[in-house]
């Protein structure tokens, strides 16, 4: 293993999983191999359809790999649930909650306590200056706000893994360039260790480490790309000349996929 | 909005008061007789006369059905919980559910009357089990009806079974449950009228009774209008309390008349 000094957050090694579809087997990851450093922002990009929501599964222990090993943590955990927090693609607030109440609920169930849960969710919703909107249903915010409160739920869970599915993909682009500097402000912050999905190359280079690319199904690694950008990132290093050589490279990946590895 | 509102509540009694002018006006000019058709006048001069008996009565049956709507209620929610946490109960008993309410009460009341004597058993039991249908019904259908993202996003947080029916499935099927209680408002006073005219020596369904032996239509008529005003004010108790449960979607204009919008 590379960098031995780093304990990895998270490793998946072979893993392979497939549906059955009538009577044949699709197979839709085949051999995937990546890891998450502690404190490390890794980024899984790949076309539509590549499988990206199912890996996520098999890490939340919703579903099991037929083949392979997931470990978090240094123990193996297929099919273990409750070690990961998550934000999903769409906010998925839970619409009877005040917006404080989805967050705290969703740190009760990760073990924290009633009255500790809530005070630290009007805390941190106060130091995102959501704090007025504490007591409202979700349904009066906007989209961009209740992303907010759907990465906030997901960080203040104490796990040490945050995956999360594409949160940005229903923004409009201005929102979506404001949450990917928000995100990045509150993530240096704290450095946990990050799996983020995405289908925006611009997305992943802004925000990563590393980054998976992923060919079309089955899934597998293309390549393993390290971002050399400094952190905390200037708002401004998509301007970079690394910056478009790297889009560039991402961007042939995807568009040839393994006959440009071949 | 407020305009709207107002007329939506103004029509109808306005209406009402129309029909009620014209049925006097008919039974005045064409003189028709009280032991036919007896006009409104009548019906409120015997409701007035009858008031201190009519008014234990009606007390009678309100708390008849009150407790019969409660424990429906309470077994329903119960029952459905517990059908849909073992999914093979579920399978065998939700199409029997169904079957069931199609049991006619006028069979059912007698035969109750039979097992359970002429007490308030037999009617309390008969009910529960007509409430008891459309609220474990509709709340069953409601626990499955759970957003797949938010039950996707329980599950990857790794929230226990038990914390997925609280903060999902049960919360998501409160509105299931009061459309299963409106309708069981509705029915539980007219079954409880029709339990008490079986056999009691109380209620209005009693008094109904008392008054069509006795070809006193004006009383007949009165216990009609004690009947709606009861099945009324029942309806609309559920439909308030949905308004008080039920607060976090943004509320749709005129829906307090239910089931039009």
């Amino acid at each position: 293993m590379t960098g031995s000094l780093v304990r990895n957050t998270l490793e998946l090694s072979g893993i392979y999983k497939a549906y059955t579809r009538g009577k044949q087997q699709v197979p839709v990851l085949s051999d995937i191999n990546l890891q998450v450093k502690a404190g490390e922002f890794v980024t899984l990009i790949g076309p539509s359809g590549s499988g990206k929501s199912t890996l996520f599964r098999l890490i939340g222990g919703v579903e099991r790999a037929d083949r392979g090993t997931i470990v978090i943590d240094g123990q193996e955990v297929s099919g273990q649930r409750g070690l990961i927090s998550y934000m999903p693609q769409q906010a998925a607030l839970f619409p009877w909650l005040s917006v404080r109440d989805n967050i705290s609920s969703a740190l009760v169930t990760a073990g924290a306590s009633k009255s500790e849960a809530k005070q630290s969710a009007m805390e941190w919703l106060e130091r995102i200056q959501l704090g007025h909107v504490a007591k409202e249903y979700p349904h009066v915010l906007s989209g961009g706000m209740q992303m907010r409160v759907s990465f906030l739920r997901a960080l203040l869970m104490k796990r040490n893994l945050m995956c999360l599915d594409e949160p940005f993909a229903a923004l409009d682009a201005l929102t979506r360039a404001d949450m990917q500097r928000w995100l990045l402000q509150l993530w240096e912050a704290d450095r946990r260790s990050v799996l983020f999905v995405t289908h925006s190359i611009e997305e992943a280079l802004m925000l990563s480490d590393r980054i998976y690319v992923l060919s079309s199904a089955p899934a597998t690694v293309l390549r393993e790309i390290a971002i050399p950008f400094e952190r905390p990132r200037r708002a401004d290093v998509w301007t970079d000349p690394a910056f478009v050589e790297l889009k560039r490279e991402v961007l042939a990946l995807l568009e040839y996929g393994d006959s440009m590895i071949g | 909005m407020g305009n709207k509102r107002l007329r939506g509540i103004l029509l109808p009694v306005v209406t009402l008061l129309v029909f009620v002018g014209i049925w006097q006006a008919v039974c005045a000019i064409f003189e028709i007789q009280t032991y036919t058709l007896p006009s409104p006048w009548n019906i409120a001069v015997t409701m007035f006369e009858d008031s201190a008996m009519l008014g234990e009565h009606v007390l009678a049956t309100f708390k008849l059905a009150l407790i019969g709507l409660a424990l429906g209620l309470v077994i329903g929610v119960a029952v459905a919980v517990f059908l849909h946490i073992v999914p093979l109960l579920r399978e065998a008993f939700a199409p029997l559910l169904v079957l069931s309410q199609n049991v006619p009460l006028i069979a059912l009341g007698p035969l109750l009357m039979i097992w359970f004597g002429f007490g308030w058993m037999p009617k309390l039991i008969l009910l529960v089990l007509v409430c008891f249908f459309p609220v474990a019904l509709s709340i069953l259908v409601g626990l499955g009806q759970a957003e797949p993202q938010l039950r996707e996003y329980l599950g990857m947080i790794g929230a226990s079974r038990w914390e997925r029916l609280k903060r999902l499935e049960f919360p998501a099927s409160l509105s299931y449950l009061f459309s299963g209680l409106r309708i069981a408002a509705t029915y539980v006073v007219s079954s409880a009228i029709v339990a008490e005219w079986l056999g009691a020596n109380k209620g209005i369904g009693f008094y109904l009774k008392l008054k069509f032996n006795g070809f006193d239509q004006a009383g007949v008529f009165g216990s009609i209008v004690c009947i709606v005003t009861l099945s009324f004010l029942f309806y609309y108790a559920v439909v308030l309390a949905e308004r008080l449960t039920i607060r976090w979607r943004p509320r749709s204009q005129g829906d307090w008349k239910g089931a039009s919008s």
